[in-house]
């Protein structure tokens, strides 16, 4: 291997002091089959894509008494909380809570991660919002707008004051994995106006109350 | 009986084309290539249809495993240089040249409380990893939260670090809740999770 082919056809000892012929033709294979080697390394140590990241913002904790007060500002028809719960499932409502939900059992309602769960019921409440991105999206592929226009336009189709908002509450039994679906679904559904809060008292009590199929609220007192 | 005349053909094939072109590939790899950091702990992130890219530097990466135990990183050597001293003078451990020098390496990370700190880099690479096993992580509880100290003290040496946590999909809610109020309280309200890469629905 990897010879240098010395000596071609038939020049053997032609002539004594004659140079040899030499045939400078290198044989390539193991330079090849170490190439392969290294690139076979490559390609299995590295990541060719990086990981994404998701920026995420938390109110600050002593803000939390302002975001309150900004909660109820929030038009009651455009709330939607969500309470994650436990083996991958989503529990919802509208609005915020009053005493008709703690009686009524199935003003929460379930859902899960899939396509036709919760990404069908975000979609239909933020419908417009989500056909003007789509739209957006459009025009910028078409290249009819540019990347800022476009940044600029979906941050406005995002905070529009009318929009959907949703609250995030994810119970103990939730993963990680069900928040990063939920902060997904956000982004695939355009909805700009999203919170990740703790569960409240009457969360749990909605919850429970669900669960148990309306029980639990007739063995226990409401809370306020 | 005539004889069939084969002509001698040649067998050689000429490789440097070939050559070339895995050379080519090969260049290409390695520029574009960056390799998968070790990590103490192998956690699979959940996927997001989020585009952004982990930033190149000046990143914290806050690793929680499914059980809840929390690792640390800065990805400068001199950061951690500085980062190490630091904390050392805050707790009064004084760490060694050698030391030093060792948690300066990319693949050290912080998974130990500062008491043992001292104890954990005194080891070679492969007796950190079974230390490792038997930690609990850098203390985040409300008692003695290490970790926030640790990145206050990481800020403060390099104010541009931004937070970024790679959690495992299967981790509960609370453990990483542990983490997201550690870093509320001390204000660090905006940081990034770590996702892959996961394709936007049709229509979307």
């Amino acid at each position: 291997m990897a010879e240098v082919n010395t000596g071609g056809g038939g020049g053997h000892g032609a002539k004594k002091g004659q140079p040899k012929k030499m045939n400078l033709r290198v044989d390539f294979t193991p330079m090849v089959d170490m190439n392969m080697l290294l690139l076979t390394f490559f390609m299995f140590c590295t990541s060719l894509s990086k990981p994404q990241i998701m920026d995420l913002v938390l109110p600050v904790k002593d803000d939390q008494i302002i975001n309150e007060d900004e909660k109820n500002k929030v038009k009651d028809s455009k709330a939607i909380t969500l309470l994650l719960g436990k083996d991958d499932k989503v529990y919802y409502y509208f609005g915020k809570i009053d005493n008709s939900k703690y009686q009524d059992y199935t003003s929460v309602q379930e859902a899960d991660y899939s396509p036709d769960g919760l990404r069908a019921i975000l979609l239909e409440r933020n419908a417009t919002a989500v056909n003007r991105m789509v739209e957006l999206k459009r025009r910028k592929l078409r290249k009819e707008i540019n990347e800022e226009e476009f940044k600029e336009q979906s941050s406005k189709i995002k905070d529009d004051p009318e929009g959907q908002v949703v609250v995030i509450k994810p119970t103990d039994e939730s993963t990680y994995r069900n928040l990063v679906d939920v902060l997904d679904e956000m982004q695939i559904c355009s909805i700009g106006k999203y919170a990740i809060i703790e569960m409240s008292e009457g969360d749990d009590f909605l919850l429970q109350n669900y669960l148990t199929k309306g029980v639990y609220a007739s063995e226990r007192e409401i809370p306020r | 009986m005539g004889k069939i005349k084969t002509k001698k053909r040649d067998t050689f094939i000429d490789m440097t084309a070939m050559s070339d072109v895995t050379v080519l590939l090969l260049t290409f790899f390695m520029l574009t290539a960056n390799f998968i950091p070790l990590e103490p702990v192998q956690v699979i992130t959940p996927a997001s249809v989020m585009e952004t890219k982990v930033p190149d530097y000046n990143v914290i990466t806050v690793l929680i495993e499914p059980t809840g135990k929390i690792f640390l990183n800065f990805d400068r050597p001199n950061d951690k240089r500085a980062i190490l001293e630091k904390m050392g003078a805050r707790y009064s451990i004084s760490f060694s040249e050698r030391e030093i020098a060792n948690f300066m390496e990319p693949t050290t990370f912080v998974g130990v409380s500062i008491a043992q700190m001292k104890e954990f880099l005194a080891l070679d690479m492969e007796d950190q990893k079974s230390y490792f096993r038997q930690s609990n992580g850098v203390p985040a509880d409300s008692a003695n939260n290490q970790l926030a100290t640790w990145i206050q003290t990481a800020k403060a040496v390099n104010k541009d670090l931004a937070v970024s946590i790679k959690a495992d999909q299967s981790t509960p809610y609370p453990l990483v809740r542990a983490v997201t109020s550690t870093l509320q309280d001390i204000k660090e309200n905006r940081f990034s999770l770590i996702t892959t890469l996961r394709n936007m629905p049709e229509g979307f």
